[in-house]
């Protein structure tokens, strides 16, 4: 059996798979450094990216959870808007405690993942259409609570969470998604539930056969996936200070390109945390060089859409030569 | 005489890993020749570069009918030469007719545009007059019994060949890839009888397989791969079969294959009692601690059914099973509370229900037993990588290579490792669903003595198989079943091969 042996060709290859995409941000980073000589390569520039950045982070992060499982979930970017949209409805029009508030905006979100769950679950619905469905369904809504109107003046204390302090320059926000994308780290794969998780997603039969309650996990994914697009929105609205009603779809893109993205690299062939908190990092360097480089808005549409048709291909290809042939 | 095919020096290797090397064959006019081997001996590979998937390493010479062409052909391109398959899988869509599935190359081809579905209708007609087989043009595959579907999919092939041989003259050749493992006994003799017809127009077949009987029963001539390697070829009328078992393996069978085992101790296992599934019967029957007992029929007698049934996996409608002291009923069984209950279940779709293929052989093994790993809160990696070393020197899983996907081990392989995992956890009940199809014979034998290792440790074993030689060797007992109904019980004296193909005929 040559094929035994692992030599130190393939252990150098597989190696380099799995921080090419570290490679390739230092790259772009090197790349606009040169183009735009001493604005790009600064720590302001990229603590205020880290920092920015950190509500696309949790929505990739809270996306990868459900497509583990196996299932899509598109009505995240519809959860940011409507619980930042309901802080500032609740908090800043009709005067709610923020704590209060926040709770009502995370109960919400699982409300949606339930909602979500029943349909998909129970009445076997297509993830695709049922959360399709539900994104513009909820965005209807935040436009009706809100008169699609921006809302401005939200609780010192929750911007003060999330912006109020900085740690090596950069504000508190980042370093809730990079908790997040620990807590994830650690759940994929040191934990029972990670495993389950996995098993649901790459063959239901198999789960169901070895005594997993398959039903179960794919619930707790998709409510799961919306608990953490809620804390997207609240660290959105603490970063901005106010909440608008038509964000959240334009994060839902860039979210999924950075989850397949990512699920080429740190653990090729899996979506995984780092993977994707690398790649939401990597595209935004990408969006933030652009733009300094002055390039016209439509720009980022068609990047962002190229990088998501660029970032499955790529991911399915790692993930198909899993399977290579033999007999 | 001028040979069908003639393939030399066919080799192939994947990344360093030789797959096939030097092979020649040499297939006659109007012959059947067939190609058996264990499991990883490079059958499928050779398949595939005729199909055109792999393409050959350099220096591989084919000649198809005198006319030497080059690897790998182009779909259109074979079908042109005369060259058909028809895949394990048959490529037919389920949810589609046999009208649309037979004709699918016409009816979507190029240059076509308007269909005329009552012409369309005479023709798939015509097709299966021609050969003699009754098939409804306008059922659904998915309502077809598998020989039915079989038979589709050899149609299919049939027509591809008649249609090069009136353009190109060219007789024709079928490769048929292990096209019986999925079908009842009396379905293969159907199917034998349509290869023979085939041949007698002129044209020939090859049939890969690694069913012995089968392959001495209809093949003219055969040729043995191991290894990759061309071990021998053999004119079928004049080998032996230990020979050929020999040659397969290279090595004698191991004893276990023809071993009796002691009459069982008896003691407490479980009883079974007014089982009821879809066919609305109601059957009961004991088993002993200790004993093996299997259960037959023919395809849709709903034996394969009663094994789901008693793990939860497709619900029953009614009845209990007593294991231990427990009494479960078993239309709220899960297989989660089965589980619970002491019950093992290897199902015989070893990579679309037994296991993962994309995901490594690690975690195939510890997927159900994740909570034993876990400490402080963490699972703990060296944890399950010591049990999946233990279980794999134990059962002997080979290569013992834990990271590597299910999907690339051979069959007989990954169905050790999927027996080691239930087997590990001492199961009460342990129902076993075509244990060892799509195995090879060495595998067969040590997944044998594993199942009689875990009877001998007081388990209840249940068999359910379609293979009547597994069960007359591993079995104390068996249950023949008719439209859900237990009609006959085979005891130790007289339980060989021929009897239960019999009774279930019968």
């Amino acid at each position: 059996m040559a094929s035994l042996a692992v030599t130190a060709a393939d252990r150098r290859r597989q190696w380099l798979e799995r921080f090419a995409l570290l490679g390739a941000w230092a790259a772009v980073i090197a790349a606009f450094s040169v183009a735009l000589p001493g604005s790009f390569l600064s720590w302001t520039n990229f603590a205020v990216m880290f920092s920015s950045q950190a509500p696309a982070a949790l929505l990739a992060l809270a996306l990868i959870v459900p497509l583990t499982a196996g299932d899509y979930d598109l009505s995240v970017g519809a959860t940011v808007t409507l619980s930042s949209m309901l802080i500032g409805v609740l908090n800043v029009w009709h005067g709610m405690p923020i704590g209060w508030v926040i709770a009502i905006a995370f109960l919400a979100a699982a409300a949606v993942g339930a909602v979500n769950s029943v349909f998909i679950v129970y009445f076997r619905i297509p993830s695709l259409v049922v959360t399709l469905g539900m994104a513009s369904l909820i965005s209807g809504i935040v436009q009706w609570l809100s008169n699609s109107s921006t809302i401005s003046g939200i609780s010192p204390w929750l911007v003060d969470v999330a912006v109020g302090g900085q740690l090596f320059g950069i504000t508190y926000a980042f370093y809730y998604a990079l908790a997040v994308a620990a807590a994830l780290w650690y759940l994929f794969e040191f934990t029972a539930a990670g495993r389950r998780l996995l098993f649901v997603g790459r063959g239901r039969e198999v789960a169901r056969l070895n005594g997993i309650s398959v039903a179960g996990v794919r619930v707790g994914a998709l409510i799961g996936s919306s608990v953490i697009a809620a804390l997207s929105g609240i660290v959105y609205a603490g970063n901005l200070g106010s909440a608008d009603p038509f964000s959240g779809t334009n994060f839902l893109l860039p979210a999924f390109a950075a989850a397949f993205l990512g699920a080429t690299s740190i653990i090729p062939g899996r979506f995984n945390s780092w993977g994707t908190f690398l790649a939401v990092y990597f595209l935004a360097t990408g969006i933030n060089g652009l733009s300094m480089l002055g390039i016209p808005l439509w720009v980022t549409n068609v990047f962002n859409g190229a990088v998501l048709i660029l970032a499955v291909t790529l991911s399915q290809l790692v993930r198909n030569r899993e399977e290579s042939e033999v007999g | 005489m001028q040979a069908a095919l003639h393939v030399a020096n066919l080799s192939k290797s994947f990344g360093g890993s030789r797959a096939l090397h030097n092979v020649e064959i040499t297939i006659g006019h109007g012959e059947i020749h067939g190609v058996l081997g264990q499991n990883g001996c490079g059958k499928s590979t050779f398949v595939k570069l005729l199909a055109g998937f792999h393409h050959p390493d350099p220096g591989s010479r084919i000649e198809l009918f005198g006319r030497a062409v080059s690897l790998p052909l182009t779909a259109d391109e074979s079908r042109r030469s005369g060259l058909s398959f028809v895949h394990q899988n048959l490529g037919l869509v389920p949810s589609l007719s046999v009208l649309e599935n037979l004709r699918i190359a016409q009816l979507t081809g190029p240059g076509r545009w308007h269909i005329d579905w009552r012409r369309e209708r005479r023709v798939a007609g015509d097709v299966f007059t021609r050969i003699g087989v009754d098939i409804d043009p306008m059922a659904r595959i998915a309502d077809l019994s598998a020989v039915d579907r079989a038979l589709v999919a050899i149609a299919r092939a049939l027509e591809s060949i008649r249609a090069a041989r009136e353009h190109a003259g060219v007789p024709g050749l079928l490769v048929l890839d292990e096209p019986t493992p999925f079908l009842p006994h009396a379905s293969v003799q159907k199917l034998f009888t349509l290869l023979r017809r085939i041949v007698a127009d002129g044209a020939s077949v090859i049939l890969i397989s690694h069913d012995i009987d089968e392959i001495m029963q209809i093949t003219d001539r055969a040729t043995v791969l191991r290894d990759g390697e061309v071990a021998g070829h053999f004119v079928t009328a004049e080998a032996g079969r230990d020979a050929i078992i020999e040659q397969i393996i290279g090595r004698r069978l191991a004893a276990a294959e023809t071993d009796v085992r002691p009459p069982h101790p008896a003691g407490r296992g479980v009883a079974v009692a007014a089982l009821k599934g879809e066919s609305g019967q109601e059957i009961s029957f004991d088993i002993d601690a200790g004993e093996i007992l299997g259960v037959t029929g023919l395809a849709g007698a709903g034996f394969d059914r009663v094994l789901h049934h008693l793990f939860g996996s497709v619900r029953a409608t009614g009845g209990t099973l007593r294991i231990g002291a427990r009494q479960i009923q078993l239309s709220q069984l899960t297989p989660k509370a089965a589980i619970e209950h002491g019950i093992a279940l290897l199902p015989g779709d070893r990579l679309g229900a037994g296991g993962v293929g994309a995901l490594p052989l690690l975690d195939n093994l510890c997927i159900g037993t994740l909570g034993s790993f876990v400490r402080r809160g963490v699972l703990r990696r060296s944890r399950m990588l010591a049990h999946t070393r233990r279980l794999v020197a134990e059962f002997d899983v080979r290569p013992p290579a834990p990271a590597k996907p299910l999907s690339q081990f051979s069959g007989g392989n990954a169905q050790k490792a999927m027996l080691a995992k239930w087997l590990d956890r001492q199961p009460k009940l342990l129902l076993l669903e075509e244990p060892t199809q799509g195995v090879d014979v060495g595998a067969r034998g040590q997944l044998w003595s594993a199942i009689r290792r875990a009877a001998d440790g007081g388990a209840s074993v249940l068999c359910g198989s379609s293979d009547h030689g597994e069960l007359a060797s591993l079995c104390d007992r068996v249950l023949i079943l008719r439209q859900g109904r237990i009609i006959c019980e085979l005891g130790r004296g007289e339980l060989t091969k021929e009897v239960i193909a019999a009774r279930c005929y019968g």
